[in-house]
């Protein structure tokens, strides 16, 4: 792979699920490496269709998805998921859910703790290695499951509306968390959300879609440069930047009151 | 769940258990049965008193058969469990004949048992095995069929093996599920074994268990020590029961929301 390659790249890609109604529509789209691409549009859109193709957990009906130069299953060791809830497992510990991933790749115990412990203290949770989730807040929760996405520093990370249930100043603090662990582990990313204003603090690139059939609508820009700060959401141009996508937002759902 | 207060945990199943009485007393005064048809609650724990010797002995011959099958049931029903759960063609290929076994009544089967098995504890476990041991399959087949799909999206995208999905995801998350049918199958184990006791286990001759104590009290018409064997029975069932409880709290107690503290 050259280093110019997108990391992600969808050709022509269709979906539908058995034979049912078409979920995504010619879906064209080349992510390149640093690339922070968040996905934004209404419910039934196809947004979260579009991570599960990325994964290979999913496979399309025609077109042709490439990551990393290969299909998306011998793509998995370069990706990670990180799901709408926490998704730890109940029964382990912090430590240990942290660990898993390197578990079920067969890495020597060392190894493994050093790493979780070390992912642990990058999301500022290295005290809590021994509590069950059931005893963390729902903050603490998502930041075990970005540390445990990232033990296998993959260049690819792929998120599926991961501060939803979070109220607004946990997922401030979560979104600012999440771009200066790219200085760490500098990673590519693919993000749903239902948030203009976290698309569009995270991301270079927001893609606008629309629903029945889902589609791409409209992709904007993000030109701030990271770093980023969080005082960068006072900005006239970040406010700005949250009306264009709000508009665009408008187009594919009139009737929706935002 | 609203929060009861502790002390009535106690203290209800005390009142329940005196009104029971009361009534009991009621119906013996005005319908005028005696005491060997219908005995009294304090005729019951005389003859218990009275007899304890026998009962102690056959409880504990009793525990053993009801353990003995219990622990098979758990054993085979956790493996059988898992093979149901790693294959749906292992599913439509068994779980029916599965059900056949467990409609088809036991003692039907006993002749058959006291052949196969043999006669005394061997047919006894048997007994007790066929009794208790759908309960657990049926559970934790269930569990490991419930785990979260996000749980087995997250072992795909990791790459797991079928072994690893079973052994770290499927199974811990069926443990519930596993301790639920534990539960039921605690309840059955000491009745299968009286019930084995009472139909292949007489054959063995020796002293026998409360199922032969059972055999021979009737025969004898004494009806307070009949009553005084049941009892005996259901404080078996209790020491299962508890035993189990016990088992569910030592696995669950640090992870899972049934142990959720109410105080934060």
């Amino acid at each position: 792979m050259e280093a110019n390659d997108p990391i992600v790249k969808f050709t022509a890609l269709r979906k539908r699920y058995g034979g049912g109604p078409l979920v995504l529509d010619d879906i064209n789209l080349s992510l390149h490496p640093g690339d922070f691409a968040s996905f934004i549009g209404p419910s039934g859109c196809g947004k979260s269709t579009v991570l599960k193709l990325v994964s290979g957990l999913s496979p399309g009906t025609s077109g042709e998805v490439v990551v990393a130069g290969t299909t998306p299953r011998r793509a998995r060791d370069r990706q990670a998921f990180i799901f709408q809830d926490a998704t730890l497992l109940p029964w382990l510990t912090t430590q240990h859910n942290v660990e898993l991933p390197l578990r079920l790749r067969g890495r020597p115990t060392e190894e493994r703790r050093a790493t979780a412990r070390r992912m642990l203290s990058l999301v500022g949770l290295a005290a809590e290695g021994k509590y069950y989730p059931r005893q963390l807040s729902g903050g603490m929760k998502m930041r075990v499951s970005i540390a445990r996405a990232l033990t296998l520093a993959p260049q690819l990370l792929l998120l599926d509306e991961p501060f939803g249930a979070l109220d607004e100043m946990t997922r401030n603090r979560l979104n600012e968390e999440l771009l200066s662990l790219r200085t760490q582990s500098p990673f590519t990313a693919m993000f749903v959300t239902h948030s203009v204003s976290e698309a569009v603090f995270l991301s270079n690139r927001i893609i606008v879609m629309a629903a029945n059939p889902g589609r791409f609508h409209a992709e904007v820009p993000v030109d701030f440069g990271y770093p980023r700060r969080a005082q960068l959401r006072e900005r006239p141009e970040f406010q700005a930047k949250v009306n264009e996508v709000s508009r665009l937002l408008h187009q594919v759902e009139p009737s929706a009151i935002a | 769940m609203k929060k009861v207060r502790p002390i009535l945990l106690w203290t209800l199943p005390v009142v329940t258990g005196l009104l029971l009485a009361a009534i009991w007393y009621g119906i013996r005064a005005t319908s005028g049965l005696t005491s060997w048809i219908m005995p009294t609650p304090l005729e019951i724990m005389a003859a218990a008193w009275k007899e304890r010797p026998r009962l102690v002995e056959a409880a504990g011959n009793t525990a053993l058969g009801a353990l003995g099958g219990f622990l098979l049931a758990a054993a085979l029903g956790f493996a059988i469990s898992m093979v149901l759960g790693a294959s749906r063609l292992m599913r439509a290929s068994l779980y029916p004949w599965l059900l056949v076994l467990q409609m088809t009544p036991v003692i039907v089967l006993t002749p058959v048992i006291v052949l196969w098995a043999g006669p005394g504890m061997p047919g006894i476990i048997t007994v007790t095995f066929l009794i208790s041991f759908f309960p657990i399959v049926a559970n934790m087949t269930q569990g490991l069929l419930s785990a979260d799909m996000n749980h087995v999206a997250l072992f795909r995208m990791c790459n797991a093996s079928r072994v690893q999905e079973m052994l770290l995801l499927r199974v811990p998350s069926a443990m519930p599920f596993f301790l639920a049918g534990l539960r039921i199958a605690a309840t059955l184990a000491p009745i299968g074994a009286i019930f084995g006791e009472y139909m292949v286990g007489n054959a063995a001759g020796g002293s026998g268990g409360l199922g032969f104590l059972v055999y021979s009290y009737n025969t004898q018409i004494k009806i307070p020590a009949l009553f005084a064997t049941a009892l005996t029975s259901c404080l078996l069932g209790f020491v299962f029961v508890a035993a189990v409880s016990l088992l569910n709290w030592a696995v669950l107690h640090k992870w899972h929301d049934s142990f959720e503290r109410h105080d934060h």
